[in-house]
């Protein structure tokens, strides 16, 4: 069989699906038996001219990790995309915007602001920013166009399959690479990972859930042993795919959610605001604020790493 | 033209929908601007129908259940008395107004009420005016910041 052509590509992205790759250790060799790696920024040395000289549809797979937020991003997701037989989103950025997506609660403009001018380490009197276009003697110097919202993969090209996590667990990156070695793909359109809720794979004992206050990790040391959610801290669990391994919760931190919504849930981030509000014991107008008070970033906490695919995306602005 | 809001009304069952039919048997007036989805509670209301209510256009969503102690299923519209402020209050993150969502209780024998917070909740929105940044242009003349890229 002749050697699979693969392709590594980051975007907006902090490194950390990169290093995941790196983790399956001495499989990596199995990688390098099955495949030869044609693009992958972060380790080696290739140009983007290289994949335009390819032929569409001669790179077997394609891991792209990264959410999508300029228009460079853009037009190398449509490159690969043209390039490649399948697309895999890999990790919570691509698959649904991640990390990076928070910043669909602001615009270019704020972002530009913070990153440019207010940041401590700034000093940027006469507020120069990033330009698309900027003549000097030598001639036009470009960048990317920056956009406000950002978007996972999937929203700029078609996706074959989504590997959630952030970054993805060692064990489901080796199921991709066995798909990949054996041929035997899952129907396209797949998220690799469980179908049902984290709940459902969690060890934890879990009971009535009935709680009175809200605490944030910080604020409490939680029984190693009991649910979570139950002791008050807000765990993604109810409202998250499973599949991970539950590795947060096994070094007892609540899940963040970064697996995204499990199978037939459209908004994960509602989902769990509903889950919440349904166990707080709370009847009356005082109780009600308490728990609002409580919950002190409702948005951000419930769509840490989904605001992309979420049901309305971005601010209103 | 003057701005015609569209709004969407989730009317539990038991109490609101009865109230609802009070008021249209009795000939009561309102105003027409709010679409009615019978739901068997208001405990059924999921946020997601709002967020997709807000997504498929409406400018607005009321959510009415049986009074605190009523509910059929006696503990339905607590559960959305708790949903529905922490909604609104994720909503105001989102750029939404929260005075778009309102959660109010109406019972079977209460057409006069139900009339008055049809109105009112009509008014309201009219105030806020469209959700959408063109109908906004389009009505307001709103001049809305920076223009998305995508």
């Amino acid at each position: 069989m002749p050697k699979l052509k693969l392709a590594l590509y980051w975007s907006a992205s902090c490194g950390g699906c990169d290093v995941a790759v790196l983790d399956i250790n001495e499989r990596i060799l199995d990688v390098a038996q099955i495949a030869d790696i044609v693009l992958w920024p972060v380790a080696m040395d290739f140009k983007y001219h290289h994949i335009e000289a390819l032929d569409d549809n001669s790179i077997d797979v394609c891991l792209w990790n990264g959410s999508v937020r300029n228009s460079e991003q853009e037009h190398v997701a449509k490159l690969l995309r043209a390039k490649s037989k399948v697309m895999v989103a890999f990790g919570s950025c691509a698959v649904s915007g991640g990390i990076p997506a928070l910043a669909n609660f602001i615009n270019r403009d704020l972002a530009f602001e913070r990153a440019y001018v207010e940041a401590p380490t700034n000093d940027n009197p006469n507020r120069v920013f990033p330009q698309t276009s900027t003549q000097v003697k030598e001639g036009t110097l470009e960048l990317p166009e920056f956009w406000d919202t950002v978007l996972a993969l999937g929203q700029v090209v078609p996706v074959e399959y989504y590997l959630p996590g952030c970054p993805p667990p060692v064990k489901l990156i080796n199921q991709v690479v066995d798909a990949l070695a054996s041929g035997n793909l899952p129907p396209p359109g797949s998220v690799i990972a469980s179908e049902k809720t984290l709940c459902d794979e969690c060890p934890r004992v879990k009971k009535e859930k009935n709680i009175n206050k809200v605490y944030r990790v910080h604020e409490i040391i939680p029984d190693p042993e009991k649910c979570l959610l139950e002791q008050g801290l807000i765990c993604m669990g109810p409202a998250t795919r499973g599949g991970c391994g539950a590795s947060c919760i096994l070094v007892n931190m609540p899940c963040r959610g970064c697996f995204g919504p499990p199978a037939g849930v459209y908004d994960q981030g509602a989902k769990m605001l509903s889950a919440l509000a349904s166990i707080y014991d709370a009847k009356n107008e005082g109780e009600i604020a308490r728990m609002l008070g409580e919950v002190v970033d409702p948005a951000g906490t419930f769509y840490r790493f989904g605001m992309s695919t979420s049901m309305l995306v971005r601010k209103r602005i | 033209m003057s701005f015609e809001p569209k709004i969407v009304g989730f009317c539990c069952n038991w109490c609101s929908y009865r109230g609802a039919d009070m008021a249209g048997t009795a000939r009561m007036k309102c105003a027409p601007n709010v679409r009615i989805v019978r739901v068997m509670c208001s405990g059924r209301v999921d946020p997601v129908f709002v967020l997709k209510a807000f997504k498929e256009g409406a400018d607005g969503v009321l959510i009415l259940g049986c009074h605190p102690g009523d509910c059929h299923y006696a503990e339905g519209n607590y559960k959305a008395a708790r949903r529905i402020p922490l909604l609104k209050k994720m909503l105001e993150q989102f750029g939404i107004e929260g005075d778009r969502v309102r959660l109010d209780w109406v019972s079977a024998s209460e057409g006069d009420r139900f009339t008055k917070i049809i109105n009112e909740v009509t008014e309201k929105i009219k105030k806020l005016g469209p959700l959408s940044q063109d109908e906004r242009r389009e009505h307001a003349k709103v001049e809305t910041g920076s223009i998305l890229v995508r």
